[in-house]
């Protein structure tokens, strides 16, 4: 990644990324964010050459934080809880044919 | 003066000694907007009814001796807090229509004090962008100069506030999207601690960066302001305990003994020189009046723009995926099955910024790209943290431009998207140390204000105001804002 | 199932743990409710919610936890993780869940075979949220087929805890066992209803086949869509059975999900997976990694209840049961309750143990009754045991009394009183029977002195029919002899 020549990134790596986080695009658009992202890619490989052999992923970790008592708390009604659904049928929201 | 062009201490002080109301100060705002907002296009919506109903009762309470410092005073909020049944777009289309049945927390907290909040204002697409060219709605203007970018990406704030629109507004901040648009359009605004100010009902970006804060006209607003929307918030889990000090307590200008270190890394070749004479001079007027200035390093200020570029992209493409057409927002017209309509409906309703963040956070996420990048971002982000804390034992706070230059013109790097995140390059080691900023005008470059950004150890927001307010009172550049605006 | 095979299994169980309101937010858990009435902005996933934990959901884990025999926090710590994907009943597109740092590892679970004790290891018990509900419109209700799907998200964040078996297993049987041993666990810790038709606990397996001797795993399928034990064990069997035969043949095991079908009896394979998804787990940056202290685990297993292994030990030594016995009765947590509160009520233990096992149940489930709807209550039977031992009933007499008290619930004792059932038990009254009977039935008498000893049957006979069966048989039996020697 990030060799002399190589790209930090493929086309058919950004298809993937696409597909897996369902951004559907057009050819052009994939090879502009290829370029755009092989760029990017590029700069933040800087990090490899820091030694982080001995140091751990960092946290925000506080003393303590809350844990809810388990008690029941009102819902949404119906209604609300549907009120931006795009389509929606007897109470549920609607979908489209789910394919696996 | 007009009472939108006053601060909210001075129109508290007037609205208690009742030579206004809050109805007047309400109609000198809204009819401000009127005048200038189509230039200007700091906001996606103003609901004049629902601020003169607010006024109303804050007039009441102001009658009864009830106020608070916000009592009555307008409020504008960055379009990424969910307010009950008003439109929350992000400045996305994939939101257009999103009404939220429910409030953020500080919205709740405004309330409680009887601000009044006017209106939503104009960002960067689910807050991705330092100039606010992002939004799928408007591109909002700097009131200094109309040809440049407000900054980014809560530069629909930081506007309202420059050109009065507004007394007091609230952004958000992720690299430095409340420090950047404040030095742009030269005002006041402050990041505050990560964990100060509940996330409750703010849209996430990237949650262990975000945090909300304050703009306001001066050091001293800004402090009321976050008096009031800071303190742990049992909904929120990253919201810390730690006790609320009264932030206008200890501006007494006085620098006396403060010990002001300049991280050497900061000053470097490549800042415009109006801005580094601009910072220089801020310095020598702290000496002045009685800082001591002190050297120190962080040396791992190179990496910090990059650890940002994997972790902040990373947090993202998890929180930005449940916008997917099926519960809520923008879903697309016609689909064969869920899948297609996934996908299309991610493509249309989403900015080019957006997806380029989604699929970079994706990727370093991926398996076999997670332990060579956000891996290892975590582990340089600890080492970031350490850089603070070593530097924290010589110094009480750090000073350093806000910005490498000051606002640039609009379309000038939106073709660039690396150029566009080197503007972040001073901001965003804050949010990944979670540590306290506020950018203060210290000058400017022709009509352009330059920033000032001042930083302090966790939850030390008064060591940064007071230092904030001593250089604010001693150089006097709110004073200038105000003589100019139009 | 060839004999040179061996079939590895592993069992990956999902139940909902019993809190009153979900894992991150404060919906109720109720089954049943009208769709999406049971949702908040936080389970919904609305953009600017955070998710908070239950600390009830937390205290249920560490106790599965602890029964299980697993190391608590091994790492010091436990964190959560997002698992991110698409699918239309999980609104935020990823599921909080646990990954690399769970709740608790390295447990283990003793189940009972024919053969004896098996240790089934337990990989790690760790928590997330549950997903919503889809139910499939048109063409049959089928996911592939269905037109539209509607959504119900009342399900969507109800705390579930994941049990995670070692490859221990050796046949579709030990599964089954280990199943029933683990849900009666889970019900005597009162952590989950474990229904399988309401969805409250889940199975997937994990199943390979092996030569006989060889140390490697071979190819594993993972086996889904099972909804009840004795499906998972069908499932399990044709499965051992398929890929033992496709091994025969020379055939390779293709790693794939295949799903159960109930109705042809078959595993399938799940079509047009395009290999394993890529789930980029990372830590959940809104919460903050958990620590549960010593004091804690200290105060949760001290409250542990009697697990059933135990328990089953106890009634073996303090009521004198047989193994069998006590294996049946603490099968259920609430049957052995139900036997202990006869016992304590005065009930004798061998006795008691017959009734709740063989007239209780048999009429328990002819009515399709659990026991805690049996219109005999523990008392009650108490009672009627209480007569039995005190010979105001005979033992004969004694069942139709319990039919009785199970069909009207009215007591033993008002049913002997109303029906006038009561043993004579009183010497003198035999007595003067039996000398009639003597009398009348000269030729027996001389048959039984003369070494025919089930004569004496047909004079006992005799005595209860001349005491309209009242007579208490054993007395019967003695004071025969006496009278005849």
């Amino acid at each position: 990644m990030g060799e002399k020549g190589k790209m930090a990134i493929t086309k058919k790596e950004v298809e993937k990324i696409a597909r897996l986080s369902r951004l559907g695009m057009s050819e052009e658009e994939k090879d502009m964010f290829t370029k755009q992202l092989d760029t990017i890619l590029e700069y933040v490989n800087k990090l490899k050459e820091v030694d982080v052999s001995s140091v751990d992923e960092s946290r925000n970790v506080w003393k303590t934080m809350p844990h809810r008592d388990d008690a029941v708390k009102p819902s949404l009604s119906v209604d609300d809880a549907l009120s931006n659904a795009p389509d929606k049928s007897k109470g549920h929201f609607k979908v489209p044919r789910i394919i696996e | 003066m007009n009472l939108n062009e006053l601060t909210a201490h001075e129109l508290s002080e007037k609205l208690k000694k009742g030579e206004t109301t809050s109805v007047e100060v309400v109609s000198s705002v809204l009819k401000r907007i009127k005048d200038v907002d189509a230039k200007i296009n700091a906001f996606l919506l103003v609901d004049e009814e629902s601020a003169v109903t607010q006024a109303k009762k804050a007039d009441e309470r102001i009658q009864k001796k009830q106020a608070g410092p916000l009592t009555g005073i307008p409020v504008a909020v960055k379009d990424n807090m969910c307010i009950k049944g008003q439109t929350t777009t992000c400045g996305s289309r994939i939101l257009f229509n999103f009404k939220p049945p429910y409030e953020a927390a500080v919205v709740e907290k405004l309330r409680s004090e009887g601000a009044v909040i006017i209106g939503k204002t104009n960002m960067d697409e689910f807050a991705m962008g330092s100039s606010t060219e992002n939004s799928a709605f408007k591109k909002t203007s700097n009131p200094c100069d109309l040809n440049c970018i407000p900054g980014g990406s809560s530069g629909g704030s930081a506007a309202a506030v420059s050109a009065d629109e507004t007394i007091l507004a609230l952004g958000s901040d992720t690299g430095g999207s409340i420090r950047q648009p404040a030095a742009c359009c030269g005002v006041v605004g402050m990041k505050p601690t990560y964990g100060r100010v509940s996330r409750f009902g703010l849209v996430a970006f990237a949650s262990s960066l975000d945090q909300i804060g304050p703009f306001a006209k001066d050091v001293r607003d800004c402090a009321a302001l976050l008096n009031a929307i800071s303190g742990p918030d049992n909904r929120d889990s990253t919201s810390a305990t730690e006790p609320v000090p009264d932030y206008t307590s200890h501006l007494d200008g006085n620098l006396k003994n403060v010990k002001i270190g300049l991280p050497e890394e900061y000053f470097i070749e490549g800042i415009d020189p109006d801005v580094r004479k601009a910072v220089d001079s801020a310095v020598q007027v702290m000496e002045k009046s009685g800082a001591k200035i002190v050297k120190v390093s962080l040396p791992m200020t190179q990496y910090c723009l990059a650890v940002y570029y994997i972790i902040a992209p990373a947090e993202a493409s998890s929180n930005l995926a449940r916008y997917d057409g099926v519960h809520y927002g923008y879903r697309t017209q016609k689909s064969e099955n869920i899948i297609e309509m996934y996908m299309k409906t991610r493509q249309e309703g989403f900015g080019a910024e957006v997806k380029r963040r989604i699929m970079l956070g994706t990727y370093v996420l991926s398996s076999g790209y997670y332990e060579a990048y956000y891996k290892r971002a975590l582990k340089v982000r600890t080492l970031i943290r350490e850089d603070f804390k070593k530097a924290f034992e010589k110094a009480d706070v750090l000073v350093t431009p806000t910005s490498p230059t000051p606002a640039f013109r609009l379309g000038e790097k939106t073709s660039d998207p690396l150029q566009m995140y080197l503007s972040d390059i001073f901001t965003v080691s804050l949010n990944l140390a979670g540590l306290p900023g506020i950018s203060i005008p210290c000058g400017f470059k022709g009509n352009l204000p330059v920033g000032l950004q001042i930083t302090g150890k966790p939850f030390d927001e008064a060591a940064v105001l007071k230092t904030a307010y001593a250089y604010e009172q001693a150089a006097g550049w709110h004073m200038k804002r105000r003589q100019e605006s139009r | 199932m060839a004999e040179t095979c061996e079939v590895v299994i592993g069992l990956e169980i999902h139940v909902q743990l019993k809190t009153a309101s979900k894992m991150f937010c404060g919906c109720s858990t109720k089954f049943g409710s009208a769709p999406n009435s049971q949702t908040c902005p936080v389970c919904l996933g609305l953009p600017g919610v955070l998710p908070v934990i239950n600390a009830r959901a937390l205290e249920l884990a560490v106790k599965t936890a602890l029964a299980l025999n697993c190391r608590i926090c091994p790492e010091g710590y436990t964190k959560f993780d997002r698992k991110n994907y698409y699918y239309p009943d999980l609104p935020k597109n990823y599921q909080i869940s646990q990954y690399d740092i769970p709740l608790s590892t390295d447990g283990y679970l003793d189940i009972l075979l024919e053969s004896g004790t098996k240790r089934i290891g337990i990989t790690r018990v760790h928590l997330e949220e549950d997903a919503g509900k889809l139910v499939h419109l048109g063409a049959g209700g089928r996911i592939g087929t269905a037109e539209e799907s509607l959504v119900d998200l009342n399900r969507t964040g109800i705390p579930l805890l994941e049990i995670v078996s070692e490859p221990d297993l050796r046949s579709a049987d030990e599964a089954y066992q280990y199943l029933v041993s683990l849900k009666n666990i889970l019900q005597y810790l009162d952590v989950s209803d474990c229904n399988m038709e309401e969805g409250s606990l889940r199975c997937d397996a994990n199943l390979s086949v092996r030569p006989r001797g060889q140390k490697e795993l071979g190819i594993k399928t993972e086996i889904k869509n099972m909804n009840s034990f004795k499906g998972v064990q069908k499932a399990l069997e044709f499965e051992s059975k398929r890929q033992a035969e496709l091994l025969e043949q020379a055939g390779k095991i293709v790693q794939e999900t295949r799903l159960w079908d109930e109705k042809e009896q078959i595993t399938y394979s799940m079509r047009g997976k395009e290999g394993a998804e890529d789930y980029r787990y990372f830590p959940e940056p809104d919460l903050m990694p958990v620590f549960i202290s010593e004091e804690t685990i200290g105060r949760i297993k001290a409250g542990l209840p009697e697990l059933p292994g135990t328990r089953r030990a106890r009634f073996v030594k303090e009521y004198g049961l047989p193994e069998y016995d006590a294996g049946v009765l603490t099968a259920s947590r609430s049957l052995a309750d139900y036997y202990e509160t006869v016992v304590k009520a005065g009930g004798a233990p061998k006795p008691a143990s017959n009734y709740v096992m063989v007239n209780l149940a048999g009429f328990l489930n002819d009515k399709n009754l659990a026991i805690e709807q049996s219109p005999v209550t523990p008392d009650g039977m108490a009672g009627l045991l209480k007569l039995i031992e005190s010979n105001r009933i005979s033992t004969k007499t004694a069942k139709d009394v319990f039919a009785e008290m199970f069909s009207s619930g009215k007591s033993a004792e008002q049913i002997v009183g109303e029906k006038n059932l009561g043993q004579i038990s009183d010497e003198k009254t035999i007595a003067e029977i039996a000398e009639k009977v003597i009398a009348a039935n000269q030729k027996t008498v001389e048959e039984f002195k003369s070494g025919k000893s089930q004569a004496l049957g047909f004079l006992v006979g005799q005595v209860m029919k001349a005491s309209q069966g009242k007579a208490n048989p054993q007395m019967v039996n003695r004071i025969l002899k006496e009278k005849i020697h």
